[in-house]
């Protein structure tokens, strides 16, 4: 096993998980908290106030330079030559295959000369194969440069229907962070006790389907900013609870829904790919896919009988099996299990019924839309 | 330690069993092991009438994280199923020794409670 403890990386925010009587286990090659309290007391904290993740195992990686959004636009599937500042964008980087290297969200932000600084934010998991990526197609891009600057800072995510009056509260200075719309992006200066100050780059960004933000902050400051936001009342939350929202919230898991294997296309992600771009790695076995028609489709399901489907079952109609499940909880929200999986393209409707074998127990559920829930207007 | 009673025996698949007064074993899983899954979110256990064989299979619990196979710790008769954790997963994390229980055997064989574990021994066993 390579769970040896002793090979296993450290957030800044250990210390702070550990005093918290955190459970934790190697994720990504870190040390992560999977539950403080237990999971579904943290999912309901997130539902119905505000809770905190610790996501700094994340990479994050700079791109700087005149042609930094040029380079980045070869490799996502959103426009970055569009991406305003102060403004984020989800997608993905491809394979030259299509296939699904990591998803991604880039931030456009500035230097404080005022020059143009990108900041990509990619599954911890990927970061390796991300930055060899980049390293392999940056010298046909003249001037841009790009650094790995994951272990330099924190990244808190602090979400929930509460989570910008919290911000807000910690915020020195105006504009505050609840001044951001939906995947803006802004430096803001937070007031962390003791007399200490620190910078944090403020996305309303999240995995949760609830609204807030994600910080990234000068890892040295780190630990403080998580207990400002302990002392204010938002509950830690580990990556059970994580996952069990962002799989209510209809979210792809890289690694678990989509893959290189996979393209954003059959994992039904089309939206998040703009083919009105000429060029971008990828491109081409996607167009040739969207002429053939899809074989298959990830969908959303739903349990109609007791237990919680999970990566690896398979999805059966009438006794054949169509496809497997790619990941499934329990939804406390639905009380009821939930999951994704792909089928056959032509029986992804929405409605039609399937059986999901549980160890052997085949229980029935309905291919459903999604996200599973959606959070109420404000 | 006090989480696992003296008057209760042990599995080292963490299952506990009381007898109680009317000569049946009351059955369910441990302190630690609802620890170890949190939140408990399934249960599947057998149906009055079953007649089950000690380390066989008897059901399974399903925490959010992970599913566990529930084993039988003394062969028997089951008499009564406990509806109330069925409907109520969350009773097996609330109070596992407890409302937290699952069933109720008739015993064939009460010299297999001697092969069960103590209190004592169980936690040696958890290292806890």
């Amino acid at each position: 096993m390579s769970n040896n403890a002793e090979s296993l990386l450290r957030t800044a925010l250990y210390g702070c998980h550990v005093a918290a009587g955190a459970r934790l286990v190697p994720f990504a090659g870190y040390e992560m908290p999977v539950q403080y309290q237990g999971v579904i007391a943290e999912v309901k904290a997130v539902r119905s106030g505000v809770g905190m993740f610790d996501v700094s195992h994340m990479g994050r990686i700079s791109i700087q330079g005149g042609g930094a959004a040029s380079f980045m636009d070869s490799l996502v599937t959103f426009s970055v030559k569009t991406l305003a500042t102060g403004r984020a964008r989800y997608g993905f980087i491809l394979t030259d295959t299509g296939g699904v290297l990591d998803d991604v969200i880039l931030y456009h932000t500035q230097h404080e000369d005022g020059s143009d600084l990108l900041r990509l934010v990619c599954n911890a998991a990927n970061r390796a194969a991300v930055v060899a990526w980049m390293e392999r197609h940056v010298p046909a891009f003249r001037g841009v440069s790009f650094v790995d600057n994951t272990d330099e800072t924190v990244l808190v995510a602090v979400q929930g229907p509460r989570a910008l009056a919290v911000i807000d509260e910690l915020c020195i200075g105006d504009p505050k962070p609840s001044a951001l719309r939906p995947f803006g992006a802004d430096e803001f200066a937070f007031s962390l006790g003791d007399g200490a100050i620190a910078a944090g780059f403020v996305g309303r960004t999240g995995y949760t389907g609830e609204d807030g933000v994600e910080i990234a902050m000068d890892a040295d400051y780190g630990p403080r900013l998580w207990d400002a936001l302990a002392a204010a009342g938002v509950t830690p939350c580990g990556l059970g609870a994580r996952d069990v929202l962002r799989l209510e919230a209809g979210l792809r898991l890289h690694g678990s829904d989509m893959d290189v294997t996979t393209t954003p296309l059959e994992a039904g992600l089309s939206r998040f790919v703009n083919m009105d771009k000429e060029l971008f790695h990828g491109r081409d076995a996607l167009e040739l896919q969207e002429d053939d028609g899809l074989n298959r489709l990830l969908v959303g399901l739903r349990l109609l009988g007791g237990g919680v489907p999970r990566h690896g079952c398979a999805i059966l109609n009438n006794g054949e099996s169509i496809g497997e499940i790619t990941s499934g909880t329990y939804s406390p929200i639905l009380d009821t299990g939930i999951a994704m999986g792909y089928v056959p393209h032509d029986f992804s409707a929405p409605g039609n019924q399937v059986h999901i074998d549980l160890r052997g127990r085949l229980v029935e559920a309905e291919i459903t839309e999604m996200p599973f829930y959606r959070r109420p207007k404000s | 330690m006090a989480e696992h009673p003296s008057e209760l025996r042990y599995t080292t698949e963490h299952e506990w069993v009381r007898v109680e007064d009317d000569g049946t074993a009351t059955v369910g899983v441990t302190f630690f092991a609802q620890d170890q899954l949190g939140d408990v979110v399934y249960i599947v256990l057998p149906s009055v009438g079953d007649t089950v064989q000690k380390d066989s299979k008897m059901g399974e619990i399903e925490s959010v994280k992970s599913v566990s196979d529930l084993f039988v710790p003394v062969s028997g008769e089951i008499t009564e199923v406990n509806q109330d954790v069925i409907d109520n997963p969350e009773r097996v994390n609330e109070d596992p020794h407890g409302a937290g229980w699952m069933v109720r055997i008739r015993m064939s064989d009460e010299s297999e409670l001697d092969r069960l574990l103590t209190g004592e021994q169980y936690d040696e066993a958890v290292a806890i």
